[in-house]
């Protein structure tokens, strides 16, 4: 089936502009600012029903209809933090298809009548950024963006932003505190950005892959997006993939693809390092709920959309799949994702703040061979307590597969306390 | 009054005014949410987590809209998490429980998360004892760490932000309530975090560090011992401390203010105080002070205080320590003798009480009552100032308020903050001054003018145009003047202007409009009221007479006063401390400072005020009311002096603004919101509440129905100055080398060198540059000072601070030389 979001990897040289242009590209923003009606392309994005891809599968059309009209300008931003553990697709969409994400967001500025919008970008990403500006200029060189778009009075910049090297800047209302100019720290939700986001004015935020879909939706419409896919989550998904794959890289499947498709599939994962079993998934990257799959079949067959995921007492999130097999310990895992989110947390809560700080001294304990089986419990405690008690999901996030971990691999954890 | 819902909190139906968080409506209702990052003052952010609440909502209907019921009652839908009371609003029907089991385990987390990182050095704290995170802990928290205490982090414990206020890192608890006081409510910006996760640090980042006049607040609002004053840091523990209520005498905004005492070894078993704290007066300083008023405290127990009356006698002019009753014989035959020479001199250093007495002395005898002070107008004031209901706290759209002539910041930093809150509750303000002040920011008009232009500029108020429109068509308006680049007459001149816009636009007699001035001292506005005035030229006002000076220092601050005391017949002086006065004085009479006596202070707002004594008298020293009393008797005439109530009394009715007043009335409180403080200390801070009075307003002629008289504004006394002319003029500094604030050793070290300013180009013309020495000289005085390149001084002008040593009176033609 040919590719959607990574038509690149159809079409060669996709992300140049003549190119992108005589395969269509374009023609969905031409036909919206000419013909179609703000509201009338919101619509269109509503029934495709397309779901954020930033992790929290959120129906896109739905949160641009909740753009607050009362409250003048609007903002529309590009998340393209893309930080989470075991993420790389965001990245792959914008160095090698950045006409489909610019034309995208562009699409969605018209549909919420915003004149300006942001692509936040890692710090890390300083040469896609340069990047990224070279193709915004070739579309407002071709009157694709700029003042008076196409001959109408629909006008649009479009700026690219910098962070500076922080996870969090990834969770909306923080990316817009740093956008801002201020701390990168999340701002008490609600209001949501629909009415209160940058600088106070209502703003739309997607990631860069939700975006990317949207020119393909107007184009072929949406019963179109809705034939793949499954009746909870339509359409495809880019998946990251890594861990103890073959060949780790992103896949694009239609929702409802398997476990197995992707790690099995010839032209997929192609298979577990050595040959070896699968033992636990990691479905959102570090943020996951832990999966037992312990070579369990009917696991490696469920379908992957975020109600089956869900079945298996985890989230789809991201997508970020990691795979774990039987050499690994999940000690050792749980100890990477504690340190890393002691070292993300923000500070500005206090069961984050001081809970991860606590779990990293807990897990030295543990996976250095000093720890007790209370220290084991004690963990589990901590990392239950902090749950549903921070300020934004990153400090649940930091619980859950320390949570899952040793409720689920407990064996795991009894091998490397002390008796 | 705004619209009220009804909901339930752990089971009791309460009602509150629609858009309050939930926690403060508990706190209203009795019921204590604990808290750390919530301050009513201040913004909710929901980032401590310590509120945690099972909230609850009627379920509605997704297709219809309509609640659901069951059994009658509507259905309620609880959150499958927690949610945090100080960023939820009530609404109608919200089943709000804060001590279900689910609640108290997060409010307990939450603890004992805090207690993981906390040092626990609680018997070295200065906060052990009023300490929020203490007394939650006791509350919530558990009696058993489980944190391994080899693992707890160790972080510097004695960060000096600024000299007065030190840091210890391991104590903080991030809540962030210091910054957001700064940002939000001070708006200065000087503090802030850095760093994220565990390691989140305070810093400052303004040079000199912690750069705000409002800096000790935030030890008050910081629920740990983290931040403290240098001044009190292990200085005493709370459970200690007596308290007892007093008004700050720094300025004219009369803060109301706690004195923490102690009885101290160190003091030789007297009782000291120890520490300032903000009194709540939603009315005039909130739970605020400024670091003025929190550290200037000094004074009172200074070395030079007079302790024996002496006097001076002979050629020699022999020192001789006295007995009260030959010290104020000796006055009082000196003033019958002076008939028609007689002249008291006083500051409003002094009381209500005192200065009643010094002025019926003054009447009684044919004397001129003289008030110590640059700044004139105040009879203007008394007519038309501001009087009863009157509240810059809840001005906001709909008012307009004009600051003319005055760095607010600089001379009444609590009415700076008062001023540009209700500016940003949507309060038109307009902002008029020759340079730049700090205000200028929340202003909606910003006007410039010339030195010596100030009154043009008023009178835009009451013609055509932007600022008319704001002025004339304002429900209330009120205008603060003060004495920026003016002297006694200049200043008189603008309050003539500023009363007769306020006259004819009927901005007059009634709440929350007339005329305010930004005075030297804490009761210049009484003295006022009791018909004392400033002089144009004092210096002749006093040669050849026999004085009577209380609470000023005329020698000292100006050489031509000395000069002119130097001819004087005969010099009484009373006062607090040793000074150059007290030096050439014929009588001296030590008078006690305000913290060791009853009286009242009257505010620039023109609300009577009770302070209390705190400590016991310095060695002799009387009250001031008392010492004129007891010269009287020798000049036979009777005056009451038994207390200062009985003065007061007396007082209220012989003056008719003062009419009805009594100290019970003053000692009033009502209920204030916010509620802060009270017995669970959450706030922090044990001493805001207010016990002791809220003090009265005085009545103005205006309200009384009487004709306003304005007399016609005259033309400034501007020197005539030629381009090439250097235009030296007179500003006001906070922390300038008074008295009282010398005695400060803290705040000595903000008063700096003396420094006069002025813009690049007018400095090259000089011949000078930043931070050259230089010669200054104008009017007959001359003097040493710092140059200092300030571009917000316009051309061939150049600043002179008051009471920094270059004694100016008013502007003058001046010359500089390296
Ligand atoms: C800690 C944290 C990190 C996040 N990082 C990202 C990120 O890197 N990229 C992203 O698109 N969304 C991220 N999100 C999700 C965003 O908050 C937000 O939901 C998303 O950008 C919305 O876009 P969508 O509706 O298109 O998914 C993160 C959320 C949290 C709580
Ligand atoms: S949960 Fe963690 S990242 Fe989120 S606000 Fe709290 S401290 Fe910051
Ligand atoms: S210093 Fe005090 S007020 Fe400031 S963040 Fe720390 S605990 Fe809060
Ligand atoms: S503002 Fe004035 S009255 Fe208030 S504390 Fe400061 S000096 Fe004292
Ligand atoms: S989160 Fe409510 S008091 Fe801090």
């Amino acid at each position: 089936m040919a590719h959607v979001v990574l038509r690149h990897r159809d079409i060669p040289n996709l992300n140049q502009f003549d190119v992108y242009k005589k395969n269509g590209g374009f023609s969905a923003f031409k036909n919206a600012v000419k013909k179609m009606q703000p509201t009338e392309v919101t619509d269109v994005v509503k029934n495709s029903g397309l779901r954020g891809r930033g992790g929290a599968g959120f129906p896109t059309g739905m949160k641009w209809s909740f753009i607050d009209n009362k409250n003048w300008p609007h903002y529309v931003v590009a998340n393209a933090d893309e930080s989470e553990p075991g993420t790389f697709k965001d990245r792959e969409i914008m160095e090698s298809n950045p006409f489909q994400f610019l034309e995208g967001l562009a699409l969605c500025s018209y549909a919420v009548a915003a004149n300006v919008a942001y692509i936040y970008l890692r710090g890390e990403f300083w040469q896609l950024a340069a990047f990224l500006d070279e193709k915004i200029a070739e579309m407002e060189e071709a009157g694709l963006l700029g003042n008076k778009i196409l001959g109408t009075d629909y006008s649009l910049k479009i700026y690219t932003h910098l962070g500076a090297g922080a996870y969090i800047c990834g969770e909306e209302t923080a990316l817009l505190e740093s956008l801002e100019g201020k701390r990168g720290q999340p701002r008490v939700r609600p209001p949501f950005p629909p009415t209160f986001g940058l600088y106070g004015k209502p703003t739309i935020i997607n990631n860069v892959e939700t975006f990317a879909n949207v020119p393909m939706i107007l184009a072929n419409g949406a019963d179109w997006y809705k034939s793949m896919g499954t009746a909870d989550s339509s359409g495809v998904k880019v998946f990251s993939l890594s861990g103890r794959v073959r060949r780790p890289g992103n896949y694009e499947l239609p929702f409802g693809a398997t476990f197995r498709e992707l790690i099995y599939g010839e032209k997929n994962g192609a298979g577990v390092q050595d040959a070896r079993q699968v033992k636990a998934l990691m479905p959102a990257g570090a943020s996951s709920s832990l999966i037992v799959v312990n070579g369990d079949d009917k696991i490696l067959d469920t379908p992957m959309d975020y109600a089956s995921v869900r079945t298996l007492g985890s989230e789809l999130g991201s997508a970020s799949v990691i795979v774990i097999d039987d050499t690994v310990s999940i000690d050792w895992v749980i100890n990477k994702t504690i340190h890393f989110f002691k070292h993300e947390s923000c500070g500005k809560c206090t069961p984050c703040r001081e809970g991860t700080y606590w779990m990293q001294n807990i897990v030295h304990r543990i996976h250095g061979g000093d720890g007790k089986q209370g220290d084991v419990d004690l963990l589990l405690n901590v990392a239950k307590q902090m749950q549903g008690k921070c300020l934004c999901a990153l400090g649940d996030f930091s619980a859950m597969a320390v949570v899952t971990g040793i409720e689920r691999f407990k064996g795991d954890f009894d091998k490397v306390v002390k008796v | 009054m705004s619209k009220q819902v009804t909901l339930t909190i752990d089971g009791k139906q309460i009602t509150a005014p629609e858009g309050a968080l939930i926690v403060d409506a508990a706190k209203m209702a009795g019921i204590d949410i604990p808290v750390f990052c919530h301050h009513p003052k201040l913004e909710p952010v929901g980032m401590c987590r310590m509120c945690l609440v099972e909230i609850g909502r009627p379920m509605r209907d997704r297709a219809t809209g309509q609640i659901v019921m069951e059994n009658g009652a509507p259905k309620i839908q609880f959150m499958p998490k927690l949610e945090t009371s100080c960023t939820n609003r009530v609404e109608e029907g919200l089943v709000v429980l804060t001590q279900s089991e689910k609640a108290n385990a997060g409010q307990k987390s939450t603890v004992e998360f805090l207690l993981t990182s906390h040092p626990l050095d609680c018997p070295v704290c200065d906060k052990g004892g009023e300490c929020p995170l203490q007394n939650l802990t006791m509350a919530h928290g558990s009696s058993q760490s489980r944190f391994i205490y080899d693992e707890k982090l160790h972080l510097e414990k004695q960060v000096p932000l600024s000299e007065l206020i030190y840091l210890d890192r391991e104590r903080c608890i991030q809540c962030a309530r210091c910054i957001r006081f700064q940002d939000e409510v001070a708006g200065d910006s000087v503090i802030g975090f850095d760093e994220r996760g565990r390691s989140t640090q305070i810093v400052s980042f303004s040079e000199p560090g912690f750069d705000s006049v409002f800096s000790g607040n935030t030890t008050d609002i910081c629920p740990v011992g983290a931040l403290t004053t240098a001044d009190f840091r292990f200085g005493a523990r709370p459970w200690e401390l007596d308290a007892q209520a007093s008004v700050c005498s720094q300025c004219p905004v009369g803060c109301n203010t706690t004195l923490n005492t102690r009885r101290e070894a160190k003091a030789g078993g007297n009782i000291v105080i120890k520490r300032v704290m903000p009194r709540q007066n939603e009315e005039v300083n909130e739970i605020w002070l400024c670091d003025k008023g929190r550290f200037a405290y000094h004074y009172t127990e200074s070395k030079k205080r007079l302790t024996k009356p002496l006097t001076r006698t002979g050629k020699d002019r022999k020192v001789n320590r006295v007995s009260w009753e030959a010290a104020t014989k000796l006055a009082g035959e000196n003033f019958l003798k002076a008939k028609k020479n007689f002249v008291v001199l006083a500051s409003g250093r002094l009381a209500n009480e005192d200065l009643f007495n010094l002025k019926t002395l003054a009447d009684q005898f044919g004397g001129k009552a003289v008030l110590y002070s640059h700044i004139g107008g105040g009879e203007l004031t008394a007519q038309v100032g501001v009087s009863a209901g009157t509240n810059l706290g809840v001005l906001g759209s709909g008012s307009t308020i004009v600051v003319v002539a005055s760095n607010l910041y600089e001379e009444a930093p609590i009415w700076y903050l008062r001023v540009k809150q209700a500016a940003e509750r949507g309060a038109t303000l307009i902002v008029m001054n020759p340079r730049e002040t700090k205000l200028d920011k929340y202003a909606s008009f910003v006007e410039r003018y010339d030195y010596g232009q100030e009154i043009k500029s008023v009178q835009e108020l009451t013609k055509k145009g932007k600022l008319g429109d704001a002025f004339m068509k304002a429900q209330n308006a009120i205008i603060i003047y003060g004495s920026e680049g003016l002297g006694v007459a200049g200043s008189a001149s603008l309050a003539t202007a500023c009363a007769k816009a306020l006259n004819e636009t009927e901005h007059v007699g009634k709440a929350n409009n007339g005329l305010i001035g930004v005075w030297e001292r804490a009761n210049d506005q009484g003295a006022w009221e009791m018909g004392f005035k400033p002089e144009d030229d004092l210096a002749a006002a006093l040669k050849g007479k026999v004085v009577y000076i209380a609470g000023a220092d005329p020698v000292g601050d100006d050489p031509k006063l000395a000069k002119a005391l130097e001819s004087a017949d005969f010099v009484v002086v009373q006062d607090i401390l040793e000074n150059a006065t007290t030096e050439i004085a014929d009588v001296v009479l030590p008078a006690q400072t305000h913290v060791e006596r009853e009286g009242t202070f009257t505010s620039g707002e023109r609300r009577v005020q009770r302070f209390y004594p705190a400590v016991a008298v310095v060695g002799d020293a009387r009250a001031d009311y008392a010492i004129t009393a007891q010269i009287a008797k020798h000049m036979n005439f009777i005056m009451q002096s038994a207390n200062a109530n009985i003065v007061f009394e007396i007082l209220a009715e012989t003056l008719k603004p003062f009419e009805g007043l009594t100290y019970e009335k003053l000692s009033n409180v009502r209920v204030q919101l916010p509620m802060i403080g009270r017995g669970d200390m959450y706030y922090g801070g044990t001493t805001y509440e207010n016990t002791h009075g809220l003090g009265v307003h005085l009545s103005a002629g205006a309200t009384r129905g009487e004709t306003v008289r304005i007399p016609r504004a005259q033309k400034e006394a501007l020197p005539k100055v030629k381009d090439t002319d250097l235009l030296a003029v007179p500003v006001s500094k906070l922390y300038h080398r008074g008295a009282t604030i010398e005695s400060a050793q803290l705040l000595n070290q903000r008063i700096g060198k003396t420094t006069v300013s002025m813009n690049f180009d007018t400095a090259e013309q000089w011949g000078v540059v930043e931070g050259a020495q230089v010669k200054v000289s104008f009017d007959g005085v001359s003097g040493e000072a710092k140059v200092k390149i300030d571009e917000t001084v316009s051309a061939g002008v150049m600043l002179v601070p008051r009471g920094m040593g270059l004694a100016i009176r008013e502007p003058a033609v001046a010359k500089v030389k390296l």
